[in-house]
């Protein structure tokens, strides 16, 4: 399998803590990937270092064989990184579809682009109807990000992400804080919008059930560093991923 | 706002396009049917307006407060009370040309000082760049006329197809100038409405309601608060460049740290959240100054209780307590 992306020994620290403690991160082109973990094991940190909301300690990271250790947040974007987050995301005084045109317009690099109206640019305005209809979300178009409900909200900060048409996107709880029926809706149209555009997919995520239903491969972290990483069936096999999980201590 | 509202329509704008059209006549007609003292009055408040909305370009879309918005006013007046002293050009489109680039190359550099910070940072900043400015126009008497200001005389104007002089002269300058001035609001209006709904109008939009969500767009957000900065600087500075031949003289007050709160006291009034609110609270601003200092020598007391009263009776502002208004009856009369 081609490797997307790759972190050589990637430690950072907050004070005491060592939030990623030498990790080498390895995600194949084209699967579905789950990070679990306890809150605090450092899996939000991995995700804000890949992404460039912070900068490593030490190590590298490789996307597609380029370091971009010391990228900009935009030149990543523009590699083809893109992530929603734990906590939405969203420009909630724009409407629904201005939230997901903008980013399509920052893609083909049309955002500072002041002479004509965005309204006006059809291309951009179908492509965003086209992502907001994949997403459910077309009918609620006109209203502005504010007034969704949650589990709308989490589907219009994954859609965002999306339309900058990423080769990898970071998931980061996409599922927290909505309802159990919401949850499944939200993971079945997600997986199969990033399965049929062929995007590669890293989500963090703590229900085990969501978890063992969509990945391929799952990572999981404990303390900054990784502690098991297989398929569904190896990690439900795994003593240690199921003591953290139940809270117990490690096996020796 | 209605969820199946459609998404693209041109429905919208071309009755805009006929509200303003309809705005723009009546304000043609204005000079037919009023004294002379309120056509000066209201080119004051047109003035106003175009400082108002070049402000609320940072404030009601970039999310940015500037304190220090007198600067480009005063910068715009001062620059052709120069060209008039040192170069004695008389021509208004000069005035223009050489007016609109000192701003806006001053814009840059203030601007590429203070979007390095927001909030409180960035509105200190702006404050004390313009009292630096302040400061300057004081010290530098010889050169700036201290507290006496620079006289400006009434420019030609159109390329000094229409110059003022003789018996008359005052009233003409009036009369012609009220049209200069509206011409060049018009102008400002459909290039500021254009750039708020184009995609960097958007982009500032993002910015301001989550500057984290926009970085991770690949929006380089100090660059798009850097060009928002500019230009709203830029326009503020066109406000100044009309005012000083109206007002006769080009005076430090205007560069003084108040001047730029009543600038933000005139977003406020007409309402920073709506492209109109501006326009109105410049138009708005203008008379209730007038005309409180006129009646009562406490004017700025009542234009104090004026400003608490809008912040918790009417904290969007005219226009927007207007929209709110109306928003209400088309849902009562639905129902």
């Amino acid at each position: 399998m081609t490797v997307l992306l790759q972190t050589i020994d990637l430690r950072k620290q907050f004070g005491e803590t060592r939030a990623c403690d030498g990790v080498n991160f390895v995600v194949h082109q084209g699967e579905f990937l789950s990070l679990v973990g306890s809150n605090g094991a450092g899996k939000t940190s991995l995700v804000n270092l890949i992404s460039g909301q912070l900068t490593p300690d030490s190590g590298k990271i490789l996307f597609e064989g380029n370091d971009i250790t010391s990228a900009t947040v935009s030149e990543r974007i523009r590699a083809g990184i893109a992530r929603s987050f734990q906590i939405v995301n969203l420009f909630d005084g724009m409407t629904v579809f201005d939230n997901v045109a903008l980013s399509i317009f920052s893609r083909q690099g049309k955002a500072t682009h002041m002479a004509a109206l965005a309204s006006h640019d059809g291309a951009v305005r179908d492509e965003a109807l086209e992502v907001l209809g994949q997403f459910g979300l077309r009918e609620k178009s006109g209203i502005v990000g504010a007034e969704l409900a949650q589990g709308e909200r989490k589907l219009l900060d994954v859609a965002i992400a999306y339309s900058l048409r990423p080769k990898l996107l970071f998931l980061d709880e996409p599922t927290s804080g909505v309802s159990t029926r919401d949850k499944a809706q939200i993971m079945d149209t997600v997986s199969g919008i990033v399965r049929a555009g062929s995007v590669t997919a890293v989500i963090i995520e703590h229900d085990m059930d969501v978890v063992f239903r969509y990945s391929d491969r799952i990572v999981m972290m404990h303390e900054g560093s990784f502690l098991a990483d297989g398929t569904p069936e190896e990690i439900k096999a795994n003593k240690d991923v199921a003591n953290i999980l139940l809270g117990a201590p490690l096996s020796a | 706002m209605k969820a199946d509202a459609p998404i693209v329509s041109h429905r919208p704008e071309l009755a805009l396009g006929a509200v303003a059209a309809v705005a723009l006549l009546a304000l043609a007609l204005v000079p037919q049917v009023v004294d002379l003292y309120q056509t000066q009055l209201l080119t004051y408040g047109l003035i106003a307006a175009i400082a108002a909305l070049g402000f609320n370009l940072l404030l009601g879309y970039t999310g940015l407060l500037s304190f220090g918005h007198s600067a480009f006013f005063g910068i715009g007046a001062y620059t052709i009370a120069f060209l008039l002293r040192y170069l004695n050009i008389h021509s208004m489109e000069l005035y223009l040309a050489v007016g609109l680039a000192v701003v806006a190359l001053t814009s840059v550099l203030f601007g590429y000082i203070c979007v390095r910070h927001t909030r409180i940072f960035f509105g200190i900043l702006t404050l004390a760049l313009s009292q630096v400015v302040y400061s300057l126009a004081l010290k530098l008497f010889w050169v700036t006329g201290g507290t006496d200001g620079l006289r400006v005389a009434r420019p030609s104007l159109l390329f000094g197809l229409i110059t003022f002089s003789g018996a008359g002269s005052f009233q003409r300058f009036i009369q012609t100038y009220y049209y200069y001035v509206l011409a060049l609001f018009a102008v400002s209006v459909v290039i500021l409405w254009v750039i708020v709904h184009s995609p960097f109008g958007k982009a500032l939009q993002a910015i301001r309601d989550n500057e984290t969500r926009a970085a991770f767009l690949g929006l380089r957000i100090r660059r798009f608060r850097l060009i928002a900065f500019t230009i709203s600087g830029t326009f503020t500075g066109l406000a100044g460049i009309l005012w000083a031949p109206l007002n006769g003289l080009a005076t430090p007050d205007v560069l003084y740290w108040t001047f730029s709160g009543e600038i933000v006291f005139t977003a406020l009034l007409g309402g920073f959240r709506s492209f109109a609110g501006p326009i109105v609270g410049g138009i708005v601003f203008t008379y209730l100054k007038t005309y409180a200092v006129a009646t009562t020598e406490y004017w700025q007391a009542l234009l104090g209780a004026v400003l608490v009263l809008l912040v918790i009776v009417l904290p969007t502002g005219i226009v927007g307590a207007l929209s709110q208004l109306a928003a209400k009856l088309t849902a009562k009369a639905k129902s």
